[in-house]
């Protein structure tokens, strides 16, 4: 590796750090350092209702946020980072002593799975629809596929997943039952299922999980055909499109091979961008789906002032879209020469 | 090109601006059905609860009733007609998020010309900051402030127009980069006239359209949050389309078809409504775009 690229790597993990001591110090004055903040609230709870003593109370609060109360807001907010870097947010209010980092690790996967499946398959489709579109401009169907593009770009995600589930789950269609049974559009699974690796289970996953995933793949994919339908064409009478075309190669080849490859560089780290922010967006799907991911968990959190939960949830998914977007600026760094012989950031 | 933008007055120059909006909007046909749609929006939540006011009692026999000559998209969980809440629905949406876009523009214009202007360690430092605040979730934080804060719809507008300072701040700083090269620019910078001058007499008037087609965009972002917000019961608001959803939603409509407009009919305008501002913004675009008018 270039020495250049490495300061361009320091850069970048810099920045990651940068932004994510932001958002936890953000959080920490939120829940701290606010008047009436969460944890005077919950001491005062608890001494008005349950009739404790100020320093049985704060004693017990401590323990709840891992804060030591008694000392000054400084060395509280050194062990706070401290804490936050080993991923120790304490434990949940609503259920005491289980670790919100277990609360998290047991429902990140779900949301990774639905969203990661939605994102990929909108962008595999997404990506070739697009360079098709720019590459036939002539053809009847063009029209058709900018048109639906740009039309499920605008709609907001949650309301796409209303209407699929309003036409999967609701309408009946030729004197027939609804395509799916309602009931497979709420939770993660069916409940008689045993949870395991049988295929049963597996199955039910599937079923469950396939309309949130057509969601995130409906609302993502107009995004990837206007993308790289703009990108494409940008390729179009580069060079050695021209030269492809000149030796004569087959119309398919010279898309594939040599336009498509140039087209996706931009494209691929929007990949890796989007990817975090739609671990954000997943907050009202979930709720829709009554899936049980982390944007569930967090708006539950929410409802439930569980404070401990609601800042470790949101500093993964910040820490998810942090890390996404460092991987995207890498992957740009790697693929674009340009780039890699400045060393230097995309604003220069 | 240039002579020619000098010599005129910069009130004719305003003036001219506005009048190419018009223009614009009325040449491009996805333009003007974006405009077509909105005017109507604008017209039915303004003028349209003379005509149908909201049901103020319930009916208890005509609870979710199915579409009929009275109520034509039927009635809600406790018998009122879902059509005047259709009408009276939009009109706190649409005043907020232009609210939400005003007071996110005016910031825009001031960190991103002051910053393009200024230049040096300021403008690099804002637009680190920028950077690093684009990555922070702004849907969830917005969830986990309702957590901590009492939102109300005003406080929302606020809220929302300052979380979304740092995008509009980068395009409309790259925008004047471009525009500081120009001799009209250039003149007035030598003439020593004052930096607010320079940018809402010399600059802003150049970025009508620009402005305008973002501040479309930034009105759909705000008409996001806001029905995403109240649909998910973080909001206390009384009367608009996310609450319609939310309630019908919560009243399980999905499981009694025949009132399903209570839940389809806010859905599709909040849809179409949003359809009108991206259109109007991406032909506003497409005709004030340097790039395609060159």
């Amino acid at each position: 590796m270039k020495r250049e690229f490495v300061i361009f790597l320091i850069k970048k993990l810099a920045k990651v750090l940068f932004t994510v001591w932001v958002v936890t110090t953000l959080i920490f004055f939120l829940i701290r350092l606010m008047p009436s903040n969460p944890i005077q609230q919950y001491v005062q709870n608890l001494v008005v209702q349950y009739g404790m003593t100020y320093e049985e109370a704060s004693a017990r609060a401590s323990s709840l946020f891992s804060i030591d109360l008694d000392a000054n807001v400084f060395s509280q907010y050194i062990r706070y980072l401290q804490q936050a870097a080993r991923l120790d947010f304490g434990t949940s209010f609503l259920s005491p002593g289980v670790q919100v980092s277990e609360i998290i690790a047991a429902r990140l996967p779900w949301t990774l799975f639905t969203v990661g499946s939605g994102l990929l398959l909108s962008f595999i489709v997404g990506t070739v629809l697009g360079a098709i579109a720019a590459y036939r401009r002539e053809s009847w169907y063009e029209p058709i596929i900018s048109g639906v593009s740009s039309f499920l770009s605008a709609i907001p995600d949650f309301l796409i997943a209303i209407f699929l589930i309003l036409f999967f789950g609701v309408f009946t269609w030729g004197g027939r039952g609804s395509i799916i049974p309602i009931f497979q559009l709420r939770g993660n699974f069916s409940p008689g299922a045993t949870i395991g690796w049988n295929w049963e289970f597996i199955g039910s996953v599937l079923d469950h999980a396939m309309v949130p995933i057509l969601t995130y793949f409906f609302s993502q994919i107009g995004i990837w055909v206007l993308l790289m339908k703009g990108s494409t064409a940008g390729c179009l009478n580069a060079d050695y499109a021209t030269i492809a075309r000149a030796r004569g190669l087959r119309p398919g080849k010279i898309l594939g091979s040599y336009i498509g490859r140039n087209a996706m560089l931009p494209i691929v780290t929007e990949f890796a961008m989007r990817l975090g922010f739609i671990i954000g967006g997943s907050l009202i799907i979930e709720q829709l789906f009554v899936y049980q991911g982390i944007g569930l968990e967090l708006l539950k959190a929410t409802s439930n002032r569980d404070y401990p939960l609601m800042q470790g949830i949101f500093l993964i998914m910040t820490v998810a879209i942090v890390l996404s977007n460092l991987l995207a600026e890498i992957l740009y760094g790697v693929l674009d020469l340009r780039i890699r012989a400045k060393g230097g950031s995309r604003h220069a | 090109m240039h002579d020619a933008q000098m010599q005129l007055t910069k009130k004719s120059r305003f003036s001219r601006n506005l009048r190419k909006l018009g223009r614009a909007l009325s040449q491009d046909p996805v333009g003007t059905i974006g405009l077509l749609i909105l005017l109507a929006i604008i017209a039915m939540s303004t003028l349209g609860p003379l005509w149908f006011p909201l049901d103020e009692i319930s009916n208890p026999d005509l609870i979710l009733s199915a579409p009929s000559a009275e109520h034509f998209l039927g009635t809600d969980h406790l018998g009122r007609d879902i059509w005047a809440q259709v009408v009276s629905g939009g009109r706190e949406l649409l005043v907020l998020a232009f609210l939400t876009a005003s007071i996110a523009v005016v910031l825009g214009i001031f960190l991103g010309s002051f910053s393009a202007l200024i230049g040096g360690k300021f403008d690099e430092a804002l637009l680190f900051l920028a950077d690093v605040w684009l990555t922070i979730p702004r849907f969830p934080l917005l969830v986990v402030l309702s957590g901590f804060f009492r939102l109300s719809s005003v406080t929302l507008a606020i809220v929302l127009a300052i979380l979304s300072w740092a995008g509009l701040y980068r395009t409309i700083r790259a925008e004047v980069l471009s525009l500081k090269t120009r001799d009209f620019v250039e003149v007035s910078f030598m003439l020593d006239m004052s930096m607010l001058h320079i940018i809402f007499k010399e600059i802003m008037p150049n970025m009508m359209g620009f402005i305008a087609a973002n501040f479309t965009l930034l009105m759909r972002a705000a008409i996001y949050s806001q029905v995403g917000l109240v649909f998910l019961g973080l909001l206390p608001l009384d009367q608009n389309w996310g609450v319609m959803i939310n309630v019908a939603w919560n009243q399980g409509v999905i499981y009694n078809p025949s009132s399903i407009w209570f839940l389809l009919a806010p859905t599709i305008v909040i849809c179409l409504l949003i359809l009108s501002l991206v259109w109007i913004s991406r032909s506003l675009e497409e005709i004030f775009n340097p790039g395609l008018q060159k």
